[in-house]
């Protein structure tokens, strides 16, 4: 066994009195706790956690993140998550006490810099989307989806209405539908026509005077730009509902289209993806809501606002659907956003969601000889290659995304969308070299041929990475959420 | 300045192996008279002119490192080791996606694996999630999962929870069937005999913060027996450094433990990302929100980790997930766990000492004036309510202290209009004695 196959949990390197950290000293009163916290609320067993150095932290903490693949080590062609270079001067200016060392509730006066950003910012959001105001408190995409699925509830119930259904085409997100269920919306599935995009009759026959709204992406998840989209949203707005549209997609329309000029009433943006903030392995991400005037008076609050040249927060919004963040939402992340939007520029922004667009349609191509893409035309940011030939081997879309790891790539995102069989999701970003896209397009070309020769090998495949395939199977028939000492590992 | 890596040769060969002659041909399915929109956007900045042009819009600030501080009312103001920010700077840390690949996203995964193991130590529950978004969204969850599981369609809220928090449940709640009823407080604490008379077989679950917006502990092993005698559910927000001494929520019935994870090794940030913290007990394994790491081992039989459960999940189940959570905090997560590890069991329990000491300190010495009096007479943690009295306003005190580079307790006339002289007071350990000589020192003289 190498060092590099199992790193210890960090619980199993612990012992007794060890310490990682120290406090200053209590120089005061020094009253007991018992004198001043009543027994009944009072622990009696500590919790178990490690006990060890700092050199301990250090060592576990920087070799557990060798294990990982991410933007700064590989690339990470993830579909529809948009796994573009995040540029550390984003992080750097993030960090200063100044932005980060700020309290919520300081009085505005002493704050008057973050406000500023705040309200810049959504200026630019506005600029680049062509919606009338945007929230910044949605703290993710699909937090951006509940906020503006509250919104589009709210808007007909002022109309008097009561609409309780949402279309959304079956090659949405599975945020969609959930973020609808929860917001006590009822879903009605669109299928998709045969070139992948909304069906017109079939959107039609699902018009009624019961939908509040349809939730579209655009382009789509599968990479493709709804070319009806004007027909779309007309036919929504004549019968009263209003269209939502999945802001993830947004790459591929920077600087090219506004979705406000295809008819769009509200959106979300996702600033971990399009503009460039960390992922962090799972958030925190932004998700920023855009909204058409009609609708401004449903954002959440506290809104800020611009008077004479100080900045402040206003509570103040006639039909707002009230809060959904504990305070303004991920402040540090709407700073990076800011910073890259800034440091793009209007050249800059255009060029990011041009070459998007040129790298995705350039590695199409060069994949074309080993797999199919179905529906398969210009693209936009992504494609959806079908690897439904390699089954006639035994391999399936999960097999080949485990040996791309071991060719030092991560896999794109698999089974998804369910409209295409053996789905693998590619989406490259503007920030990969012709020389990645051409190594990746070479190292997916020997799999194919590995898949026909040699189809054992791909099912055990990674073998090139710290562990081999995870039994995922018994992680859910046996659930292991925790470490206790019971499960100590003894062999290590 | 952009990022982008494509020479004008590269790019020419790149349109003609896709065979095409111009870029825009890419574009055809894009209806004509939506492009060629030029977007109204200032032009791009060079490094150096972005950072001076940052440096100018941070200069309005003040930091919490130029001005003593006495704020927290949510958000708390605590020690952030250097290691936990060297660490959490790594771009392997900072750059992967949810770690949906397990074998290149090992390092993610168990430290996922590890976060939810402290978290349920220090909750003393028996299982945790990866993270949701902040203290507010996780007790939004904790009702929306009350109300789904129990069929029932009320739900009782302590008037001590934070404000904040109260709205976002009903944000989060105003497409359902539910009715939200607010407990009222007696002397600082909930009336637990408003919370028994309130207590109906339809009661899908009370919720309660420890300690409450006031500061102050609440009785939350009889409340929660309340709601147990019912079969309501019962939720508490918890405060996690005040853990280190104070009885965790598993230990008092807790079904559903939430709370602000912030705390935990990362900056206050002017409110944002937070760190939902979620944990339960295992009779609602299947109903948790958001991702669950599970050990597992790999085909040599190595330990290894994995996503699991994903079947309660929206891109599993779409409108049947339990959540429609994807994103979530990791990189807080991250942070926490560092943070856990370096301050071990020990550094826990003196970090919440410290805290229980300094604010009583200040306490004690705030009721030495005559117009301060406290709002309650009751035990507290690290945040205490007073009153100013003989008509003297507290946000006319708050400016002056401003000026003399202090930042007041806050003031809850907005949020509780009868206790419109009363302000909530945080004391951590970054609050020294020098900093309190000093506001004693200004409050003498006004």
């Amino acid at each position: 066994m190498t060092e590099k196959t199992i790193e210890l949990l960090i619980f199993e390197r612990s012992v007794p009195g060890r310490r990682g950290y120290q406090l200053p000293p209590v120089d005061g009163l020094k009253r007991s706790v018992e004198e001043l916290i009543p027994d009944e609320h009072l622990r009696h067993e500590p919790p178990r956690l490690p006990e060890v150095s700092e050199l301990d932290v250090v060592r576990h903490f920087t070799r557990l993140s060798q294990l990982n693949f991410a933007v700064d080590t590989h690339f990470y062609p993830l579909g529809s998550c948009t796994m573009k270079y995040n540029p550390k001067l984003n992080d750097r200016i993030a960090s200063w006490s100044r932005f980060a060392l700020v309290h919520p509730l300081q009085p505005e006066s002493t704050v008057q810099g973050t406000l500023r950003l705040l309200w810049e910012l959504e200026q630019l959001l506005c600029q680049l989307t062509g919606m009338a105001a945007f929230t910044l408190q949605p703290a993710a995409g699909a937090q951006g989806e509940l906020t503006g699925l509250k919104i589009v509830r709210a808007y007909h119930r002022m109309k008097r209405r009561t609409r309780s259904t949402i279309l959304i085409p079956d090659s949405a997100h599975g945020t969609n539908p959930a973020s609808a269920a929860l917001s006590g919306f009822r879903v009605v599935e669109l299928k998709s026509g045969p070139d992948g995009l909304v069906d017109l009759a079939e959107l039609k026959a699902k018009l009624s005077d019961e939908v509040a709204a349809l939730m579209l992406t655009n382009p789509n998840t599968l990479g493709l730009f709804e070319q009806d989209i004007l027909t779309i949203t007309r036919l929504c707005h004549e019968h009263g509902a209003l269209v939502y549209l999945d802001g993830a997609n947004m790459n591929a329309l920077l600087g090219i289209v506004r979705p406000a000029d295809f008819g769009i009433d509200l959106l979300q943006l996702n600033l971990h993806k399009t503009f460039s903030t960390p992922h962090g392995g799972g958030g925190p991400g932004a998700g920023p809501v855009g909204v058409a005037k009609p609708l401004v008076d449903f954002l959440p609050t506290p809104r800020v606002r611009k008077v004479g040249k100080r900045f402040r927060w206003d509570d103040r919004v006639k039909h707002s659907i009230g809060r959904v963040h504990g305070f303004y939402g991920n402040v540090g992340v709407l700073v990076r956003a800011y910073v890259y939007i800034r440091t793009l520029g209007r050249e800059g922004c255009e060029r990011a969601g041009r070459f998007a667009i040129l790298n995705a349609n350039y590695l199409k191509e060069k994949l074309s000889g080993t797999f199919p893409v179905p529906f398969d035309r210009h693209c936009l940011h992504e494609f959806v290659a079908s690897l439904q030939p390699l089954k006639a081997f035994g391999v399936t879309a999960w097999d080949v995304a485990k040996r791309l790891l071991d060719y030092g790539f991560y896999a794109p995102t698999v089974y998804f969308p369910s409209v295409v069989d053996e789905a693998f999701m590619i989406e490259p970003t503007e920030t990969e070299s012709k020389e990645t896209l051409d190594a990746f397009a070479e190292a997916l070309g020997r799999i194919a041929e590995e898949a026909r020769t040699n189809p054992e090998l791909m099912k055990h495949a990674p073998n090139r990475l710290a562990v081999n395939r995870v039994d995922e199977v018994r992680a859910a028939r046996e659930p292991d959420l925790r470490w206790t000492p019971s499960n100590q590992l003894v062999s290590a | 300045m952009d990022y982008t890596p494509h020479t004008d040769e590269q790019v020419a060969q790149m349109l003609e192996t896709i065979g095409v002659h111009a870029f825009e041909e890419l574009l055809q399915t894009i209806p004509d008279e939506l492009k060629g929109r030029s977007l109204d956007l200032p032009a791009g900045l060079s490094e150096s002119e972005v950072l001076s042009l940052c440096e100018s819009i941070a200069l309005p600030n003040r930091s919490l490192r130029e001005v003593v501080s006495f704020l927290g009312f949510g958000a708390y103001h605590h020690v952030i080791p250097t290691v936990a920010e060297a660490l959490a700077s790594r771009g392997e840390w900072l750059t992967p996606y949810t770690p949906y690949q397990a074998e290149a996203s090992q390092g993610t995964l168990q430290m996922i694996y590890e976060f939810q193991t402290m978290v349920c130590e220090l909750m003393q529950m028996d299982l945790a999630n990866a993270s949701l978004y902040d203290g507010a969204s996780s007790l939004s969850e904790a009702a929306v999962l009350a109300l789904r599981t129990s069929h029932r369609p009320r739900l009782l809220i302590a008037e001590t929870v934070h404000p904040s928090s109260r709205q976002v449940v009903a944000t989060y709640l105003s497409g359902f069937p539910c009715v939200i009823q607010e407990i009222p407080h007696t002397n600082g604490v909930t009336d637990l005999e408003a919370l028994a008379a309130a207590l109906k077989d339809d009661v899908a679950a009370v919720l309660m913060q420890q300690p409450n917006v006031f500061g102050v502990l609440e009785p939350t092993e009889q409340a929660s027996q309340l709601a147990h005698r019912v079969g309501a559910l019962f939720i508490a927000s918890v405060s996690p450094i005040s853990l280190g001494l104070l009885k965790p929520p598993g230990a008092y019935g807790t079904d559903i433990a939430v709370a602000e994870g912030r705390c935990l090794g990362s900056p206050v940030a002017y409110g944002g990302p937070g760190l939902g913290l979620f944990a339960t007990t295992h009779a609602l394994i299947r109903k948790v929100p958001g991702r669950l790491v599970g050990c597992t081992v790999d085909e040599s039989g190595r330990r290894g980790f994995t996503l699991t459960l994903q079947t309660r999940e929206q891109h599993i189940r779409r409108e049947k997930a339990t959540s429609n959570i994807c994103t979530n905090e990791g990189w807080l997560a991250l942070r926490a766990t560092i943070f856990l590890s370096l301050l071990g069991p020990q550094g826990l329990k003196e970090l919440a000492f410290l805290n229980l000491q300094n604010a009583h300190e200040l306490f004690e010495r705030l009721r030495e004036f005559p117009f301060i009096q406290p709002a309650f007479d009751q035990p507290f943690f690290n945040e205490f309510t007073i009153r100013c009295l003989n008509g003297s306003r507290i946000e006319e005190l708050n400016r002056k202290l401003l000026n003399a580079g202090i930042m007041g307790g806050l003031p809850l006339r907005p949020w509780y209009p009868t206790l419109a002289d009363a302000s909530v007071w945080c004391v951590t350990e970054m609050v020294s004695r020098e900093h309190m000589d000093h506001l004693i020192e200004v409050l003498k003289t006004v």
